[in-house]
Parts: C-alpha cells; sequence; structure tokens
C-alpha cells in the first residue's frame, strides 16, 4: 500500500513516499508561489527516487495526502474570500448581536455578507424555539440568486443538537438557488452561536478557494503522472477525499502542525506524549491523545476572528532555532531571524546572535562554523540556554493534563534546542525523518467521526454509549472502513443550571480508509 | 450627578466584573459585546451615585437568569432586560428613577447598562452582592430581610410572568428558577423594587466603580508592563494568598450548581505548599495543609499569572499558572445575619467564617 503525503508550508513543501509504515522517499522542496510547482516538483522528485516504480510513475501509489496552508492564509491575509450570505435562525432570540458583529472590521468589508435573520430554532431539550418561519426562508433566497452570491452560511438556534431546521433551511434555498453551495453551522461546529456562526461564515467565504485549491492539485498530482484519489489533510490528524474536502475548507486550518504530530506519533509508536515541534521562529506544543492531537476546547482566533470547532489543542511560544538572542536584556525571542538563518546567524557567517548559535557554541548541535561563535561566554552560553530549557518545561507543563511525567517527541528543524533531561518529562525522544515528520503524518493518516452533544434525562452510561454509536456512523460516512474503527477520544462534561443532569458529551471514533468504497 | 458612562470604561467593566465575578457568575463577553454595539448605533449609559437618589426613588434591580451554556446560544438581548423593567413599572403603576445590577460579578455586571441604555434611565452605582453568587438569598437585600416580590421575568417569545407573592427568598429562588427553566433556561428578571433608602441603607455601593477601577488597574499594568495582579492588590486592598500552578481539577454538578474543587502547588514564594480551592458556583473556600485559609463572603479570586485574567470554575484546567488573591468583602455580608446568609455555613462547610485580613 504506497502512498505520497505532502505538506505545503509557508517555507517549504515537504513531501514523503511511504509503503506501509516504511519510508522510501523523502523530499523537502522551497515552496513557490504559485504552490503548484513546488508540488510537481516534489512528487517527481519522490517518484524517481523509488527504486521499485521503475520509472513507472504514479500507477504503484495508492493515494496522495496533501496539507495545506492556503485557506489559514486566505483569511489571514483577507484575500481570495468571497462575499456570502448568512441566514441565521434564532429570532426572536440572540436579535440583538447580528452575524459578524465580532468580527475585525476589515475581514467583514472583504467578505462583505448579506445577513439575514428568521424566525425559528431549537432549544436545549429540543424542543422548537418557535415555528421555522419558511416564507422568510425563501425570500432570502430570490435575493440571495439576484446578488449572485453563491455561497450561503446557515445557521440555527441549538443546531448541534437539533439539525432540522437547518436542513429545511437548505433544501428551501437549494429549490431557489440550485447552483449554491451550502455550509451549514451544525456540521462545523460546538455550541455557542456566535463562534459555530464565525466558523460556518468563513466556511462559506473559502467555498471558490477551496475547489479552485482542490482542482489545482488535480492538475499537479496528473502533471507529475498520478492519477489515483487524492485526500486533503484534516486539522484532527485525519484525511477526508478531497472533493469532500473542499467544501469544509476552514477543517484544514492548523493542519500543518497536527501532521507534524501524527507524524511524530508514527515514527516512535507512542500514543500518548507531548510533541514539541521546533521551527525556525516558533515551537508549537500539543499532546498526543491515543495517537491524536488533543482537541482545543476553548476559542480559537484565526485571522482575529473568534471560532469555536475541531482545532487542535497547541501552544505556540516563541522560541525557535532563529530565535535572536538579546544580550542586553537576556531574552531569547520572540522575535527571530526566520528563515534567513542561514544568512544572518553567526554561525553562518552573519552578525545576529539566535538560539542555533546558543546550541552550536555548547556543542548540542552541528552545523554552519563553530570557529565563529568561540568567543562567546561559556557561562553566559550555558545561562542563557538554560533559559530556553526553562521556557520548555513550563510550557510543557501546562500542556500536561496531570502532574506525572510523559513522554516528550522533539521534532522539527530546531529540534536539537531540546535536550535531552526535562523536569517532568520521562523520555525525551528524537526521530529519523523528523524534519518531514508532517508529510510522513500526512502520508499515514486515517479518517474519523466525531460527535459533540448535549444529553439531557439519561445516564451517563447510555449518553456515553449513544454518543458512540453516532460518532461511528459518521466515521463510516466519511469512509472508514467499519471493522477499522476504534474511539480514541470521549469527554464528557456536566452542565450548570440545566435540569435532567445534563451532559456534554464529545467522542471521537477513528478507522482505516476503505480504498474503493 | 449622573455622568455618561464613557465607552472606555466598557472593557474595563468587563475584566473587573469578570474578576469580582470570583469563578462564577458568567464570563461577561456577551453583555460587553451588546453594549459596545449599542453605544456604535449612539446610544449612552448614564451612571449615578446612590447618595443622589432619592428616599422614595424606585430602582429597578434587573439581571439575566439561566444556563451560562444556553446563554452561549439565545446570547443576551438587551431589548428582554428593557422589557422586564417596563413590565414592572406596569405592574407597579409608578415608574422607575434609576436600574441597578443584582451582581456586580460576571455578566450581569452590565445588565442594568443594557436596560438603560434603551430606557434612557440612569444606572446606580451599586449592587446587592459585591461580587457573584449563586441564588437570590445571596444578596444583600436578602440579608436586610427587604421585601423579596414582586418579580418580572421576560422571555423573547413575549412569555412574562409576575412572582407576585412569595414567603422567602429561597421560594422566590426556586419558583423563578423554574420559571426559567420552562421558557429555556435563560430569561431577563426585574427583581423586587427598591427605594432610594433601600439601595443607600441596603446596597453594596460604588461596585460599578470599583469593577472599573480594577480593569483600568490590569489594562494600566498591562500597557506598562507592569505586574497587573500587584496592581489590583493595591487597589483593592487585598492579599496575594498563593501562586502556583493547578494540578488537580475535580468537578460535579448537583442540584444543578457547579462543585468541586481545584489542587494547586506552589511556585516561587509558595514554592513546596499544596493549596486547595472549593466551589460552587464560584470560589468559596481556600485550604491550606487542609485548614482553610480564606473563605466566602471574602472574595477568592484566581487570576491567571501573567495577563491578571480572572480564570473561572468553569475553565479553570491543569497547568495553569495562578495567583490567588482575596479581596475584602463589604461588610453587610460579614454581619451575623449577612454570615447566615453567605458564610461558610450557608454552602454547607461545618466552620465559622474567619477573616484572612484579620490573621
Amino acid at each position: 500500500m504506497k502512498r505520497i503525503g505532502i505538506d505545503v508550508g509557508g517555507t517549504n513543501t515537504d513531501a514523503v513516499l511511504i509503503d506501509g509504515t516504511r519510508i522510501i522517499a523523502s523530499m523537502k522542496v522551497p515552496t513557490t508561489a504559485d504552490v503548484m510547482t513546488g508540488v510537481v516538483n516534489a512528487t517527481r522528485g519522490l517518484m524517481e527516487r523509488d527504486p521499485s516504480s521503475g520509472g513507472s510513475r504514479g500507477q504503484t501509489v495508492d493515494a496522495v495526502m496533501l496539507g495545506t496552508t492556503h485557506f489559514t492564509n486566505a483569511v489571514v491575509e483577507r484575500a481570495n474570500l468571497e462575499r456570502i450570505a448568512v441566514i441565521r435562525i434564532s429570532l426572536p432570540a440572540a436579535a440583538s448581536l447580528p452575524p459578524g458583529v465580532d468580527w475585525p472590521a476589515d475581514i467583514r468589508e472583504t467578505v462583505n455578507p448579506m445577513i439575514f435573520m428568521v424566525d425559528g430554532g431549537h432549544e436545549y431539550d429540543g424542543r422548537p424555539l418557535v415555528p421555522l418561519d419558511r416564507k422568510a426562508i425563501a425570500k432570502a433566497a430570490y435575493r440571495i440568486a439576484d446578488a449572485g452570491i453563491k455561497s450561503v452560511a446557515i445557521v440555527a438556534l441549538f443546531s448541534p443538537l437539533t439539525t432540522a431546521c437547518e436542513e429545511e433551511a437548505a433544501d428551501i434555498v437549494r429549490s431557489i438557488v440550485p447552483d449554491v453551495r451550502i455550509t451549514l453551522s451544525n456540521t462545523l461546529g460546538r455550541i455557542g452561536l456566535l463562534e459555530r456562526e464565525n466558523v460556518a461564515m468563513l466556511n462559506a467565504a473559502l467555498q471558490a478557494i477551496g475547489r479552485k485549491t482542490v482542482d489545482a492539485f488535480g492538475k499537479a498530482l496528473s502533471e507529475a503522472g498520478i492519477d489515483t484519489p487524492f485526500y486533503l489533510t484534516q486539522n484532527d490528524g485525519t484525511v477526508v477525499i478531497a472533493e469532500v474536502a473542499a467544501q469544509s475548507p476552514v477543517y484544514s486550518f492548523a493542519s500543518g502542525p497536527t501532521n507534524s504530530m501524527r507524524g511524530a506519533a508514527l515514527l516512535t509508536g507512542l500514543q500518548d506524549a507531548i510533541v514539541a515541534d521546533v521551527g525556525g521562529t516558533t515551537t508549537d506544543i500539543g499532546c498526543l491523545v491515543n495517537g491524536f492531537p488533543r482537541e482545543a476546547n476553548n476559542i480559537v482566533e484565526v485571522g482575529g476572528v473568534r471560532t469555536l470547532f475541531r482545532m487542535p489543542d497547541l501552544l505556540p511560544i516563541g522560541l525557535g532555532g532563529g530565535s535572536i538572542v538579546d544580550l542586553e536584556t537576556g531574552r531569547i525571542g520572540p522575535r527571530s531571524v526566520g528563515y534567513r538563518i542561514t544568512d544572518e546567524a553567526l554561525v553562518f557567517g552573519g552578525t545576529i546572535l539566535t538560539a542555533s548559535d546558543l546550541a552550536v557554541a555548547a556543542e548540542r548541535a552541528d552545523f554552519g562554523d563553530r570557529r565563529r561563535v568561540r568567543k562567546l561566554d561559556s557561562g553566559l552560553v550555558r545561562h542563557l540556554l538554560d533559559r530556553t530549557v526553562t521556557m520548555l518545561e513550563e510550557n510543557i507543563d501546562r500542556m500536561k493534563t496531570s502532574a506525572d511525567p510523559v513522554d516528550l517527541i522533539a521534532v522539527g528543524g530546531g529540534a536539537f534546542l531540546v535536550p535531552d533531561k526535562l523536569a517532568g518529562v520521562a523520555r525525551v525522544l528524537r526521530v529519523e525523518h523528523s524534519d518531514v515528520a508532517n508529510a510522513i503524518g500526512a502520508a499515514m493518516a486515517q479518517v474519523s467521526g466525531e460527535i459533540d452533544q448535549v444529553f439531557s434525562g439519561v445516564s451517563r452510561d447510555v449518553a456515553l454509549a449513544e454518543a458512540e454509536n453516532i460518532a461511528k456512523s459518521r466515521a463510516r460516512e466519511a469512509g472508514a472502513r467499519p471493522d477499522s474503527l476504534k474511539t480514541i477520544e470521549v469527554e464528557d462534561i456536566p452542565l450548570a443550571y440545566l435540569p435532567g443532569g445534563s451532559r456534554r458529551v464529545r467522542v471521537r471514533v477513528v478507522g482505516d480508509i476503505a480504498y474503493g468504497a | 450627578m449622573a455622568e455618561v458612562f464613557p465607552k472606555e470604561s466598557i472593557d474595563a467593566l468587563a475584566i473587573g466584573a469578570w474578576i469580582l465575578g470570583t469563578g462564577g457568575g458568567g464570563s461577561p463577553y456577551l453583555a460587553q459585546l451588546n453594549l459596545k454595539h449599542l453605544y456604535a448605533q449612539g446610544k449612552r449609559c448614564r451612571l449615578i451615585q446612590p447618595e443622589d437618589l432619592a428616599d422614595d426613588d424606585i430602582v429597578a434591580v434587573v439581571s439575566q437568569m439561566g444556563a451560562p451554556l444556553v446563554a452561549q446560544e439565545r446570547l443576551v438581548d438587551p431589548t428582554y432586560l428593557a422589557r422586564a423593567v417596563r413590565l414592572m413599572e406596569e405592574y407597579l403603576g409608578q415608574r422607575f428613577a434609576a436600574i441597578m445590577a443584582v451582581e456586580i460579578g460576571g455578566g450581569n455586571a452590565f445588565s442594568p447598562f443594557l436596560a438603560a441604555a434603551l430606557l434612557d434611565l440612569p444606572v446606580v452605582d451599586a449592587d446587592a452582592m459585591g461580587r457573584a453568587f449563586p441564588e437570590a438569598q445571596n444578596t444583600s437585600f436578602a440579608i436586610g430581610n427587604l421585601k423579596m416580590y414582586p418579580l418580572s421575568l421576560v422571555d423573547c417569545r413575549d412569555n412574562e410572568a409576575i412572582v407576585s407573592k412569595v414567603p422567602s427568598w429561597i421560594w422566590m429562588e426556586r419558583i423563578s428558577r423554574k420559571i426559567t427553566t420552562e421558557v429555556g433556561s435563560i430569561a431577563a428578571t426585574c427583581k423586587a423594587p427598591r427605594t432610594g433608602a433601600e439601595v443607600k441603607e441596603w446596597g453594596i455601593l460604588h461596585t460599578v466603580t470599583k469593577a472599573i477601577g480594577i480593569g483600568e488597574a490590569v489594562l494600566k499594568a498591562r500597557r506598562v508592563h507592569a505586574n497587573p495582579i500587584t496592581s489590583i492588590l493595591d487597589q483593592e486592598g487585598g492579599i496575594q494568598l498563593f501562586a502556583g500552578k493547578v494540578t488537580d481539577v475535580d468537578r460535579i454538578t448537583t442540584g444543578g450548581f457547579l462543585r468541586g474543587s481545584a489542587q494547586f502547588a506552589g511556585l516561587g514564594e509558595s514554592q513546596g505548599q499544596r493549596f486547595v480551592l472549593e466551589f460552587q458556583n464560584e470560589w468559596l473556600v481556600a485550604l491550606g495543609n487542609d485548614e482553610p485559609l480564606a473563605m466566602s463572603p471574602d472574595l477568592i479570586c484566581v487570576l491567571d499569572t501573567d495577563s491578571g485574567e480572572a480564570i473561572g470554575t468553569e475553565t479553570v484546567r491543569y497547568g495553569q499558572r495562578v495567583t490567588v488573591v482575596v479581596l475584602p468583602s463589604p461588610d453587610i455580608l460579614r454581619t451575623t445575619q449577612g454570615l447566615e446568609n453567605v458564610g461558610p455555613r450557608a454552602f454547607g462547610y461545618d466552620f465559622d467564617y474567619r477573616s484572612v485580613f484579620s490573621q
């Protein structure tokens, strides 16, 4: 079973070819301005390095897994976002805070949402708030058609618990504007109307670029001679077939760090560990639970927009190989020379003292010209490196869920900044191919199913069992092989001031891809 | 005199109210967003001092009741808070002179502002808790044994209710909570009206100014890269109980409340020490070596050590670096009757109140 994993980062496009769990070839090429040339180059390079393919190119590859920062960049740069309409079904509730009320002005102007608020929605216990105003939705649909808007977000009160209003509204809109693309908030977000609505609106605004990117990837792969199905990596460490992924671009947010964490898990075989992905400017610290990144349970801002949905729980700290050391204040980072490290760091002939220079001076790393850091005072170097260790230790501890020592996997180009001994850490593990851990994580990805719902009036056991069943059926729908399904996350939280022993239950299952399904 | 409540104070009020929430009271975010939205539409609020109330003025006491989770969906809408006030006026056949908060801690600090912005009534610089507490019998008006009825309650679907008479604050809590649950666990309420004289005698005065002062101290400290916690303590005459990290959190819900405890390991000056905070929606008791160190009604606040931001009992989690401070409680909460309503025994503890400030 051969797969290619490609992770398109801001600086590098990393790619690997694997057979089962064996790494046949890996590549690191610069990300090109048009992105796709880099993808073609990386893919061709891999095929050429595959001794078994005998130059027959892509015929032996079963699947290609692509990770991309395209969609995050579009939000952050306020570029390539399309105009959307949003239909919020919640009146007479929530009227005072219209959709987009808490967006930064610049992105609100770019997306320029056409806003409709109509009667309907449900309560937390499944009762309708008021009857759904179907006429108002039809009227909105005609105005959407007139304005030529092609992408619509539909959001209803408590839709993660009762999806009926959003689904019915979608049917009405589709019957009037057949070619419109529709994002239903319940398919993406959690309880929290504004935050879920924000996710749905961002997703709607990314529909055009989602489509365009998937088409371009398809073209790039066929240019490289590959015509097998391809998948996009998602921010929970799994993949979705590209056609389907194009409908939910928001699930690609933060998929890069997620891929690194999955790669770290697969390369070490560890299921539960902390991962420190040390790059040039930042270190992302994440937590593996059952081999997958732990999800954030709190609000995450994307380009200044508050969201609450499936995002990995990541703690970025301003420490990387290129972090600038200020000798006057003793401060290390958050400023960094970034990708200019090979010109500007002392050991590479530059004039700026970086964290990498400290590591080389202390013989913790060996690159560049060590003679250029020889005159640094060894006591000072030790003192400064101790500070980086303290930064790592404190932030690793923040990501732990208990005081017990954990294993730590150090990956990324700056992994040499992680010492072999850290307080609160049982073992520090390093892996081969650590610099392409992200592409490996992509190549080996599975598919998932998830549920996040409030259960009332049933016992905890019944609620957990029902949640697990729903998550499993969603994973099957996403293309998982039923006999491979495994529950990897179960969380339940009792809720205050609600009757009937209400609890919010979140369950996630994963399984292997059912090829040819 | 009535002063226009400046737009610049909105963020400070939110930070300060969240800190005075002592772990509960619900996040002020949605209410804060509403007030900003109203200000952007040109609406303004006025703040008056309780001393400026005439003895026979009547004052509306408002709050949003319900489950924080439901508020995240149905949000907060000033229209219904304003309607609860009007409904009470209709029932009484009298006009209110001003509006005040029942609870300065958490999101309800904003409730009178949201109603006032629509009704053009001034907001009184006072509340009835000086912090956050779970229930109606925890107010200073209950401590003063003032009349606990009538209460008006409004839902966004034109469901309007008056609880015209009850024999006790506990009955008021039970009945109004039941109606709230029936309309979806969220409702705007106008509590038993107060006269100007009652507000001046039994209200907890100048708490809006206090919350803004705390918020401004935090904002200023952040601007000049000073320690926000030191600023809060200087401002309020509070004491730092300990600084450390969260090592365990244990939560259960019973009787509709979030109860549990959080454990902390000391860092820095508190190195090597262990602390426990017990909560029932709000932080109630701080224990060191199993001995109570600080307790309700004194305000136990858990703050992010770096930012000074409050951390709630619903969001506290392992690994957070926190500083726990105690701020003095309003005098009225420490009277004999006060302690009966909000002292440790009121929350099921088998010990008497002891002040951390006199030790």
